[in-house]
């Protein structure tokens, strides 16, 4: 696979460091006034999301990363992997495990679009859209003057995720959902 | 602002004008000549970690020539020649260097004090600086002492793989053949640096960064280059050197940086001939002093990034 060196670091660069793949967050030139230069370099671990620094002399080089980040439309989980297809008509599909989902799993919803991102044509982490439109599945009719819960209720989404929303909501509902936060934002109508 | 191309913000060139100005004033009050040399020439430096940008004729018609990295051996060569104490504002570049302190090509100002000592300069030095920027008595510390008390390790002795050990404790650096004096400089500059006061001379550095500078025992009998760094605001500011005039040194000290540049891969390089004839001739004892005005520049405006204080900064 090709290299990079480090006067061709430069943020979003896909590499491979300690055999993990990383992307470029920032790349600081260390000089002297009359002495060797470093790159201090900010990188983030694709497959954990960790944030990390090391510093390289400069004239080092990285491997470069097979890294690819697409939008997949997700089709089904068969209780062991979640399925993608890619968007661009190849038809192509992909199997995410449980440490590629992580989180996305919350949000998932058949045909809809997510970020995924492919080391070595296979799935390493899954990125919901930052709203999704979930339908409620289960809550409780939310009785009115009923202010023990303060004004909310959970409610479970098709997603199986469980979000706080207002007591006026029912189940049929179509809600819109911030993945970040994982806070109701409003109804959708269907 | 200035990461879209749009120039700097009027009040840093209105600022760099009247810093101009105000250096103009120091020097005539002090009889120093204002001196302009060259910036094209035919050769370059031999510093292994300096990059210098070699220039063509956009037709191929002449020999490539070279932009300077600094006016310094111009400068030797009009103080062998009987030029008394001069100074230069001049632009110089230097290719691979761009950062938050670094433009490929920036403005040096550079004097020369024929019959100073290294501290009678760095008093001269403590003086524009008071004029300018900083109003109190600039405090002093040697390369020794800095290590010392941050890094309880004594620059002169350590040995490589105590630093290498040092900085694996503190800084995750990887790099092939680093030896003691990069080490030194990195440890300086991740974790010295940014714990100076906001204006301090650094003096008694390690021979090996003599570069240029007289190499001359200190008061516990080691060899340490006689040269000092001003920094502000954890920025190197300024680098002057009590001025090596012996020819037969010099072009020994050319020499190794050549043997380096060859076992690195490096372009090769001729030395400098008429620098090393006008040592021949004889170049008064001076002391001599860099500064860089971009950067007094940001420490007066209080500005992060070089780019902010350059008219049209390299993207």
């Amino acid at each position: 696979m090709a290299s990079y060196a480090t006067n061709e670091f430069k943020s979003g660069l896909k590499v491979l460091v300690d055999g993990e793949p990383c992307s470029i967050l920032e790349n600081e030139v260390v000089k002297p006034g009359k002495g060797q230069a470093f790159n201090r370099v900010k990188f983030r671990n694709l497959r954990n999301g960790r944030v990390w620094e090391r510093t390289f002399k400069s004239g080092e080089s990285v491997e470069a990363a097979d890294v690819m980040e697409i939008d997949m439309e997700y089709l089904y989980a068969d209780g062991e992997f979640w399925h993608f297809m890619k968007t661009d008509g190849s038809f192509e599909q992909v199997a995410a495990d449980a440490r590629a989902i992580t989180d996305a799993k919350d949000w998932l919803k058949e045909q809809d679009v997510y970020q995924v991102i492919l080391w070595n044509e296979a799935p390493i982490s899954v990125s919901p859209p930052n709203f999704v439109e979930l339908e409620v599945t289960e809550t409780d009719p939310g009785l009115k003057g009923d202010t023990a819960q303060g004004g909310t209720k959970p409610a479970t989404l098709s997603s199986g995720a469980v979000v706080k929303v207002p007591l006026f909501v029912n189940i049929g509902d179509v809600l819109r959902v911030d993945t970040r936060t994982g806070d109701y934002q409003n109804r959708v109508s269907k | 602002m200035s990461d879209k191309g749009y120039p700097a913000l009027p009040d840093s060139l209105k600022l760099r004008a009247s810093v101009l100005a105000e250096i103009r004033r120091f020097f005539a009050e002090r009889e120093v000549m204002e001196v302009e040399t060259p910036l094209l020439g035919t050769s370059t430096v031999t510093d292994v970690h300096l990059q210098s940008f070699e220039v063509r004729a956009h037709d191929l018609s002449e020999i490539p020539l070279f932009l300077q990295t600094s006016p310094e051996y111009a400068m030797k060569r009009l103080l062998a020649a009987g030029s008394g104490p001069i100074y230069q504002i001049a632009k110089a570049f230097r290719s691979g260097e761009r950062s938050r302190l670094h433009n490929p090509e920036f403005t040096l100002i550079e004097w020369y004090r024929p019959g100073f000592s290294l501290t009678d300069l760095m008093d001269e030095v403590e003086q524009l600086i008071t004029r300018l920027l900083y109003r109190q008595k600039i405090p002093r510390y040697t390369y020794r002492e800095l290590f010392r008390k941050h890094l309880n390790l004594d620059p002169h002795t350590v040995t490589v793989q105590r630093l290498q050990q040092c900085s694996d404790e503190l800084i995750d650096v990887r790099g092939a053949d680093l030896d003691v004096n990069d080490y030194l400089q990195l440890l300086m500059d991740q974790k010295i640096e940014p714990r100076l006061p906001d204006c301090c001379f650094v003096i008694e550095y390690p021979e090996a960064q003599a570069a240029l500078s007289v190499v001359a025992p200190d008061s516990e009998g080691v060899p340490v280059a006689q040269r000092f760094e001003l920094y502000v605001d954890g920025m190197e500011l300024a680098n002057g050197y009590f001025e090596l005039t012996d020819a037969v040194e010099q072009r020994s000290r050319f020499e190794g940086d050549l043997v380096r540049r060859r076992q690195l891969g490096l372009p090769e390089v001729a030395v400098d001939e008429e620098l090393l004839a006008a040592l021949e001739e004889g170049l008064p004892s001076c002391a001599g002093v860099a500064l860089g005005l971009d950067r007094l520049l940001m420490a007066l405006g209080g500005n992060w990034d070089i780019r902010d204080v350059i008219s049209y900064p390299l993207s």
